[in-house]
């Protein structure tokens, strides 16, 4: 199908975007990379009066690393992230989850703020984000304020986003050099929605495994830190004994609702299956 | 001052190498523009919602979806179609080897394969065959099983 009519802008900086936004409310609506939000509309699941394109903002554009933290522009593409030695270096989780999101004619044009503001339970930055323990830098009129992930996303689709903000940097902590990291995730088809997905990271020294975080996707209405399995997991080795522990945990951490393939027990079993492998691959 | 805000815009886009400039509907996509505006009709569209890849064309050098871009975000870059990467001589080889392989039946996939598959061949001469299937992941064929497409391919890749 065909998008709506909708009026259309460029914007030109911030201060012109809050205006918009103060005018025109719940009518408007941001466009960064599109490639969820052209969907919509063409579906006419979303039916906006007015688009702010904020895409010429070069302001909210690339990767910086300074003191230790990795600071990156929302609109910097899922393409960029993949391919960025810094990232790769720094943030490994973000590069070995970057070739999952979609295809790569969508990953060229698609944003890392995108992703994040959407708030897909599917989506695959969400998930690291909130293994990272990134913090989002979001401006509005009167200044900006910063927000963890771990308290940005709300539900389904819901953020702590108000309809007059905008989403401009994330930041993330390096990890330290004994630091391992682990993204899998099991979908239809390669670039299909997740049906299960796990973003895993883990200090690992002398073989045990501390300071584990495991961000779940797919498995609820927005990211499932799955805090029980963290537990069951901290300070041993990855192990069948220690393994099954932390699966068994699981069943306090996740309750599934099913989807249209897959059954709330079936999404279970895989969230278990992904936890094995996430795992032994940061153990390895 | 207060922006421009409008249905329609002035946007001025370079089309296999070609200056256009044309007041545009808002709504209207990248790919529906260069069929119906421009008449170049060899890119195709499928799904319009990003799924197929039908609509495969090249903006500022890399490949995107025309169904999920607005023509009007178009403006000042570079768009390249199927029409002018063929006529560059820039798919010759890929086309040849779909042509032998049969890797193709309806034809109707077939340019936003050729554009996606491209992009691999220039960026990553070493790929392998599960690496051109993960880089084609979004490009769907109904006829053909994507074998003789994978084929095809590898053939450009390996020569």
């Amino acid at each position: 199908m065909k998008a709506p009519q909708f009026a259309y802008v460029r914007a030109r900086s911030l201060a012109e975007v809050f205006e918009l936004l103060a005018a025109h409310g719940d009518g408007a609506k941001l466009l960064a990379g599109g490639q969820s939000l052209i969907a919509a509309l063409n579906m006419r699941l979303s039916s906006p009066r007015l688009l702010i394109d904020i895409t010429r903002l070069t302001e909210l554009s690339g990767i910086q690393l300074r003191d230790g933290v990795v600071r990156i522009g929302a609109l910097t593409t899922h393409a960029e992230i993949e391919r960025s030695p810094e990232i790769r270096k720094n943030l490994p989780l973000l590069a070995q989850a970057a070739p999952h999101i979609a295809h790569p004619a969508i990953r060229n044009v698609g944003t890392l703020g995108g992703s994040i503001a959407l708030a897909d339970p599917a989506a695959e930055w969400p998930a690291c984000c909130v293994a990272l323990d990134a913090q989002f830098t979001i401006a509005g009129k009167t200044g900006t304020r910063r927000i963890a992930a771990r308290d940005f996303f709300k539900g389904l689709y819901a953020t702590a986003l108000k309809p007059v903000e905008v989403l401009t940097h994330v930041e993330i902590r390096m990890p330290g050099p004994d630091y391992r990291s682990a993204f899998v995730e099991l979908a239809q088809r390669r670039g299909d929605y997740a049906i299960a997905g796990l973003a895993a990271v883990a200090k690992r020294a002398g073989g045990t495994l501390t300071d584990l975080r495991l961000a779940f996707l797919g498995m609820g209405q927005a990211p499932v830190l799955a805090r029980g399995a963290m537990a069951a997991m901290e300070g041993r080795r990855a192990e069948a004994d220690s393994i099954a522990a932390a699966s068994q945990a699981l069943t306090r951490d996740l309750d599934p609702a099913p989807d249209l393939y897959s059954s709330a027990a079936t999404k279970m079993h895989l969230a278990r299956a992904l936890t094995g492998r996430a795992l032994a691959a940061l153990a390895a | 001052m207060s922006p421009i805000m409008e249905q329609a815009v002035e946007t001025t886009l370079t089309v296999n190498g070609t200056p256009v400039t044309r007041r545009i509907p808002a709504r209207q996509h990248l790919i529906d523009f260069l069929r119906e505006e421009l008449g170049l009709t060899g890119s195709h569209v499928g799904c319009e919602h990003g799924v197929c890849g039908t609509c495969t064309v090249r903006v500022d050098g890399k490949i995107v979806r025309g169904c999920l871009m607005l023509a009007v975000q178009a403006d000042g870059r570079r768009v390249e179609t199927i029409e002018g990467l063929s006529d560059s001589g820039e798919l010759a080889a890929l086309q040849e080897a779909f042509h032998r392989r049969n890797a193709l039946q309806c034809g109707f996939c077939t340019p936003g394969m050729l554009i996606a598959a491209q992009e691999l061949v220039a960026n990553e001469p070493g790929a392998s065959r599960e690496r051109i299937r993960e880089h084609l992941s979004g490009n769907y064929c109904r006829c053909t099983g994507y074998q003789a497409i994978v084929d095809a391919i590898e053939d450009v890749l390996r020569k």
